[in-house]
């Protein structure tokens, strides 16, 4: 029998290949896991029964267009809409031999950071599941961690997919803006939407990479990548450049274990040989998250137009266009979304737009800026992940402004395009803490350098302590 | 007081370029609803646009001939709106850095060259196409259910907008002439009002003679030829100044011209004002064409038609010039002038009868045309028709026509003549009263009887000659 627990990608892809098992056993097998822990989890909004591929299988969020399997993006609005078209991941994960397993549960529409927004219920964190996985990509995040799938993709628009990694203690990376394909992916925010891995390890993150990424054609935003994606093998440090913001210093809202996780995985970055230095992002810090709920919404107002009932998804009644339109979108979202879509409607309105859109982009070239000096001294920016470890549900489901918190450390770099890693570093309270890696454009080589070698110091234990069987015990 | 009529154009041209200007999708008309469409055009979640290449040539190539700038930085916009015909909610389109700004137009018109400003040129992509079953007139609002055709949608479209500088209907009509032949001969589109290639809205205000003030102006829609366009603006010019006249004030209004009626219809008013939230749109990368492709594209214009009207302007009146120039003859016209043909004389020729023929000017052979213009009143006016529409005909040769003398013997024709007119007592007597257009009825039956053999220009002497004694 297959331990899907603990089983890597890597390990997968060289059961299929000697051929130890089949493509359907393995498959059947995280079936088998997702009939026993996903009752209580909800990490997927449904599953393919077979294989499509002679290869390991892997979760797409369902914000990822998936030929003739339902894509709702967690929204009513998108009921029983069946793509009739792959998305370029879900092309070349099928290319690369992957079978859909399933798709997985999303904040609606990738709007939040729990996933209690999914119009089909929350998800659930395997570390404990009275808490949140994250969000939004929570499915995912969560159906890596708790063994239902060897890895998956997400989305990432401001920590969509490093957030939930760093709640449910696995590896995610959002690749720099503009390598990975944006093409049959349910919109949220373009000029931030990226895709990107989560998995078990980060071998296996950059292995998903490297399948993934790459220029498009059919999205005018990609570019070819400058060097191909090597996997990670060198365990030590020396030389690396790790810069550390000098404004985490005065952040109240990290709370102290989160700090303390952090501030070991530093200290075996050093005695692995890195070169630990502070740098200096005011303006990301103090403007980041301001900038992001401009930018973001107003893309997402326009995004969101299209879901007008006339050529797919429900249609509510009305006696005229505008009433049929207008009772179709007030049925068909949810609060969050609303919300978002009234924000940058009014971001975008005329006599507002320079001071709330035009000024949001302004900022947000400083930011690049900002980000780009930094990046000249240093290889690596390392900062939390999230300020906070999984919170109860309900906790901040009421208040928009404390969930917006949570991305408070991620949002900065994602408004710069850049890459950023998240790695398991550590316990608080029995929840894992992440440890976000941010690197150049282009740099995702040296995350998976630096994030292999500090994976290796840790020897974090992906399989969350309740999900552990005697035997299977794996921690060093 | 005498009043000025202030006019503006814009001109929306589809480019015939083999696909979409975002997809893959075909170009083109006549196929079923909906079946040139995939899910970039669609809408559909997660599709995205990517730009069709020789369409932003295109533009570009269509800036370069109206004078403008080409910006070295262009970016498209979304332009949002709920509407059916628009499935993403939004129109890609340029907006505050639209590919071509900064253009003008020489138009020739009565004698002098008016220069027409071009404010900008910039690209977009066209909506579906909406049919709204039941209700009143085609609108949206009463109608029982709405279709809507995508084939359409997604069409890269081209929008010029003139500077108010036009100041007739006249003059309209002659910058649209323009215009379109430039268009044509860029090969960039058809160019056709009825096949809504060609579309044309006008912005009309009116002043006093002589001011420079520039007062309320009301949008003209749903004209759908040059002629109706330049009677819509008459229309609406006389309107507004009767409103002035009447004191009254021209409200800014959007009419549909009616042609078969001559009336203008108000358009119900939009309950809010049209906010469309323009921001540049993110699926995109900023046109930033290099200055060796503006060199080629520059490269490859041809010669303006108002600079060919100039040049004809030498040897003909500007009527013809225009007719020949806008036509597209103007080429034939000087080929066949060349082979030695007189000027007004072949002008004529080509923009009448070689018209009237359907002959492609492209396939007439200038040096047989111009044996024919030479001997049009030599020969029998049959033989001239004949050879006319086989013009265009492989290998064609006019000698075989040119052989054929026309009977010019007065002694043959006078009695014929008074044969005929002793045979109509009742027209020649209407002639003399004053019915001088019967005169053309008399040279017909002459012809008839002669079996087109007659000498046109001696027959109507004779007629002339023997009505009038």
């Amino acid at each position: 029998m297959i331990d899907t627990l603990r089983l890597t990608a890597e390990d997968a892809i060289g059961l299929v290949e000697r051929k130890d098992v089949t493509a359907s056993e393995l498959h059947g097998s995280y079936l088998d896991a997702i009939a026993e822990r996903d009752p209580e989890l909800h990490c997927f909004l449904r599953t393919v029964d077979e294989p499509s591929g002679a290869g390991v299988p892997i979760a797409l969020k369902d914000v990822i267009s998936t030929k003739g399997v339902e894509t709702t993006a967690g929204s009513r609005i998108l009921a029983g809409y069946v793509p009739v078209f792959d998305s370029t991941v879900a092309a070349r994960c099928k290319q690369a031999g992957l079978s859909l397993l399933g798709k997985t549960n999303t904040d609606e529409f990738a709007m939040g950071s729990s996933t209690e927004n999914s119009a089909y219920g929350p998800s659930r964190n395997p570390w404990d599941p009275t808490r949140v996985p994250g969000g939004s990509g929570g499915g995912s995040a969560a159906a890596v961690s708790a063994g239902l799938t060897p890895w998956a993709l997400g989305s990432d628009t401001g920590g969509s997919i490093k957030q939930p990694s760093a709640l449910c203690g696995n590896v995610g990376l959002r690749p720099t803006y503009g390598t990975v394909s944006r093409y049959g992916i349910v919109a949220f925010a373009s000029s931030l939407d990226q895709v990107g891995p989560v998995a078990r390890t980060v071998r296996d993150c950059a292995l998903l990479y490297s399948i993934i990424a790459g220029r498009d054609p059919r999205d005018a935003t990609t570019v070819e990548l400058p060097q191909t994606t090597t996997l990670p093998q060198d365990d030590r440090l020396d030389g690396l450049r790790i810069g550390i913001p000098n404004q985490l210093g005065d952040l109240t809202a990290i709370e102290p274990g989160v700090r303390s996780a952090f501030e070991k995985a530093i200290e075996h970055a050093r005695e692995l040989g890195a070169e630990v230095g502070e740098c200096d992002l005011p303006l990301s810090f103090e403007y980041g998250m301001p900038c992001y709920y401009l930018v973001a919404p107003a893309e997402a107002s326009s995004n969101l137009a299209r879901y007008d009932g006339v050529r797919y998804g429900p249609r509510a009644d009305g006696e005229t266009y505008r009433e049929m339109v207008e009772r179709t979108r007030d049925d068909g979202f949810g609060a969050e979304p609303k919300r978002r879509i009234m924000l940058g409607t009014y971001a975008l309105s005329a006599g507002y737009y320079d001071a709330f859109y035009g000024q949001a982009q302004k900022v947000r070239t400083l930011l690049v800026r900002e980000h780009g000096d930094a990046l000249a001294r240093f290889d690596v920016i390392a900062t939390p992940t999230s300020p906070t470890v999984a919170f109860p549900l309900g906790d901040k489901a009421a208040d928009p402004l404390a969930m917006y918190a949570c991305d408070l450390l991620t949002i900065p770099s994602c408004l710069a395009g850049l890459p950023g890693l998240n790695i398991p570093c550590g316990l608080s309270d029995g929840l894992p803490v992440g440890l976000q890696l941010i690197g150049a454009q282009f740099g995702e080589n040296t995350l998976f350098r630096a994030g292999h070698a500090l994976e290796q110091a840790i020897g974090f234990d992906t399989v969350p302590a309740r999900l552990r069987r005697p035997g299977t015990n794996g921690a060093a | 007081m005498s009043w000025e009529p202030v006019i503006g154009l814009e001109i929306h041209v589809q480019l015939k370029t083999r696909t979409k200007m975002f997809c893959r999708c075909p170009v083109g008309f006549g196929a079923g609803e909906n079946t040139q469409t995939c899910p970039v055009c669609l809408g559909f979640p997660g599709a995205l646009p990517v730009p069709n290449r020789q369409a932003i040539e295109w533009t570009i190539k269509l800036g370069l001939a109206l004078g403008c700038e080409i910006a070295p930085r262009a970016v498209f916009a979304r332009k949002n709106y709920f509407y059916p015909d628009l499935p993403k909610g939004y129109q890609i389109s340029q907006y505050d850095l639209p590919s071509c700004i900064d253009g003008k137009m020489t138009v020739p018109i009565g004698g002098n060259d008016h220069v027409i400003g071009i404010i900008r040129a910039h690209l977009e992509e066209d909506a579906a196409k909406t049919l709204h079953v039941g209700g009143q007139t085609g609108r949206i609002g009463g109608a029982a259910h709405s279709l809507v055709d995508f084939n359409r949608g997604g069409t890269p479209l081209v929008e010029i907008v003139t500077a108010p500088d036009i100041r007739s209907a006249e003059e309209a009509k002659r910058v649209l002439q323009l215009l379109r032949q430039t268009i044509v001969e860029l090969g960039v589109s058809d160019a056709e009002m009825e096949k809504g290639t060609l579309r044309v809205d006008a912005n009309v205000s009116v002043r006093p003679r002589g001011s420079d003030e520039l007062r309320t102006r009301c949008e003209l829609k749903n004209m759908n030829s040059f002629n109706y366009v330049a009677r819509g603006i008459e229309a609406e010019v006389a309107r507004q100044i009767n409103v002035w006249e009447s004191g009254g004030e021209v409200r800014q209004e959007t009419f549909d011209f009616d042609a078969a009626t001559g009336t203008l219809t108000p358009r119900r008013a939009k309950e809010e004002a049209d906010d469309y939230r323009y921001f540049p749109e993110p699926d995109l990368v900023p046109i930033e064409p290099s200055a060796e492709l503006v060199e080629r594209l520059r490269g490859e214009l041809l010669e303006s038609p108002a600079s060919r009207i100039h040049r004809l302007q030498g040897e003909l009146d500007i009527d013809r010039a225009v007719v020949l120039v806008t036509g597209g003859l103007d080429a034939l016209w000087e080929a066949t002038v060349a082979a030695g043909a007189e000027p007004v004389a072949a002008a004529n020729v080509i923009a009448n009868a070689l018209v009237g023929a359907g002959i492609d000017p492209a396939a007439a052979p200038p040096a047989e045309l111009a044996k024919l213009v030479e001997a049009r009143e030599r020969i029998p006016r049959g033989a001239f028709d004949e050879a006319i529409s086989k013009l265009g005909d492989p290998g064609f040769s006019a000698d075989p026509y040119l052989a054929q003398e026309a009977v010019s013997d007065t002694s043959e024709l006078e009695p014929m003549v008074e044969r005929i007119l002793a045979a109509y007592p009742s027209q020649v007597a209407a002639y003399r009263s004053g019915k001088e257009g019967l005169l053309g009825f008399f040279i017909g039956q002459v012809m008839k009887e002669t079996g087109g053999k007659a000498n046109a220009r001696v027959v109507n002497d004779i007629v002339f000659k023997k009505l009038g004694g």
